[in-house]
């Protein structure tokens, strides 16, 4: 197995603030990896410099493309960016509202991604949209309603189709069940898992939710203050975490 | 016969920093070695630290000290050193861990549960399922159940669940933590039966089994985990 991202030394500043630092990990093909760490320890800031939405100041995100060539983000040129961004990335946000067109209908948000590369044929986008729409359990008979007429859940699953529907390679997710309730958390959890699994997709998701980590992923990062404070395979950092705030952030579990 | 375990000089110690950096030091120097169709059963007094050994074996625990090597396709593994995708690959192919902690996920059905673990080695869905449905008949649980998940089942059946998502998949080295605690006779034999079966084709079993009848009916010899010696760090009051 070969890595699809390797991160050396990546840092992000706010001023003469961290965001986040001294960041070094590689995820491989079809690996889950789940970001976790409280309000404002860098992990929406780690995400969105790992996706090049932010400028690194510090260190290199190299990834490697279907073609097997590597691309270090910093170099990149914005075109290039984007169309690494389209083709072989998806990115979740936790408010779909930042990452749907509200206002055009769920399949046009859809076949938005296939159309930018390149797909014309209407009836054949319009089925695709359908199929997602069926595979993400919303039905194909709401393909001409626009998300802002769906529940949270809904909108948080129309995400998904939109994200996979031109199958990347690598999708990042910042807390995308943040905003659901438990019993819509679950469906949504199930879902993903199931797609994740099928497509053989890497995802890099950030959560506070040690739960979701321990159902997702393989890999988890705990991150403090801006730092990674402890690496490792998912079961193990949950059942004996080794850095003081691993420690502290397992106990304070409330268990159901 | 091939050694498919072997671990060398393992030492663990728990430091609880929420306790002042309390020190409890479980394994000191601990080595087993296990060879194909072989059935070793740890033994020692509770808190001895058998769970925590079989744990390590698994890289569910991490050792301060040792390697811990498990042969995969005919190479060494050191668990505890490997990368973690490399212990995923271990886990799905070679390595597993039966207990009966089933971990609820929501929505999926107790057939598909069971299944999983052959349609990540590869297998195709529909057999994958028919040979979950097989493993469940025989642990006894309804046909009705299968398509239900296991969330709403009593605690009997949601091991028996669990049993059977470990054992489904002929894995060559499996761990097995008290896979027998609290079952009644018959589902037991169903149990033990299964084991014997995992031993005739060749695989490596190391196991907690508290039930005596059990660990006679399946265990070759027995591995005393050596008591560590608690010198616990002084803590300032």
């Amino acid at each position: 197995m070969k890595p699809i991202l390797q991160v050396k030394q990546l840092a992000k500043r706010y001023g003469d603030r961290y965001g986040c630092r001294d960041v070094n990990f590689e995820l491989y093909e079809g690996e889950v990896l789940c970001i976790v760490g409280e309000s404002g320890s860098g992990k929406s800031t780690l995400l969105a410099t790992l996706a090049g939405r932010l400028a690194a100041d510090e260190g290199e995100v190299t990834f490697r493309d279907a073609n097997g060539d590597w691309h270090e983000l910093s170099t990149l040129a914005e075109a290039e960016r984007r169309r690494l961004a389209r083709t072989e990335w998806g990115f979740v946000t936790q408010h779909a509202r930042d990452g749907l067109r509200m206002g055009v209908s769920a399949g046009a948000n859809v076949s938005e991604r296939l159309m930018a590369l390149g797909h014309r044929h209407y009836g054949q986008l319009r089925a695709t949209a359908a199929e997602w729409l069926e595979k993400v359990e919303i039905g194909a008979e709401r393909l001409d309603d626009p998300p802002s007429r769906f529940s949270g859940g809904m909108q948080q699953r129309l995400q998904i189709a939109r994200n996979l529907v031109t199958r990347p390679r690598l999708v990042f997710m910042d807390e995308p069940t943040g905003g659901l309730d438990v019993s819509v958390q679950a469906r949504f959890l199930d879902l993903l898992r199931r797609l994740v699994h099928e497509s053989g997709v890497a995802v890099i998701m950030v959560t506070h939710d040690l739960g979701v980590a321990r159902l997702l992923a393989h890999r988890t990062l705990v991150m403090q203050q801006g730092r990674v404070v402890e690496a490792g395979l998912t079961d193990q950092i949950l059942d004996d975490p080794q850095h003081p705030y691993t420690q502290l952030l397992v106990s304070s579990i409330v268990q159901a | 016969m091939t050694l498919l375990i072997a671990a060398r000089q393992l030492s663990k110690t728990f430091v609880l920093h929420q306790q002042d950096g309390l020190e409890l030091p479980v394994l000191a120097d601990v080595s087993l070695e296990v060879h194909a169709g072989e059935c070793v059963a740890l033994t020692g007094p509770s808190g001895a630290g058998k769970s925590t050994l079989l744990k390590a074996l698994y890289a569910n625990y991490l050792v301060q000290h040792g390697t811990l090597n498990i042969l995969r396709h005919g190479r060494w593994i050191d668990m505890a050193r490997a990368a973690p995708h490399e212990i995923v690959a271990v886990r799905r192919d070679t390595l597993g861990y039966v207990s009966q902690f089933l971990r609820v996920i929501p929505r999926v059905s107790a057939l598909d549960i069971v299944a999983e673990p052959l349609i990540e080695q590869g297998e195709e869905r529909e057999t994958a399922r028919e040979r979950a449905g097989a493993l469940l008949e025989r642990l006894n649980i309804a046909e009705r159940l299968w398509n239900l998940p296991p969330a709403t089942f009593s605690g009997g059946e949601q091991q028996r669940v669990n049993i059977a998502r470990g054992l489904v998949a002929p894995r060559p080295v499996l761990l097995l933590d008290e896979p027998t605690a609290s079952l009644d006779a018959a589902n037991r034999a169903v149990v033990v039966e299964l084991m014997r079966e995992a031993k005739a084709r060749g695989a490596a079993l190391v196991g907690i089994f508290h039930d005596e009848a059990t660990r006679d009916a399946i265990a070759d010899r027995l591995f005393t985990v050596p008591l560590a010696r608690r010198h616990t760090k002084e803590i300032a009051t």
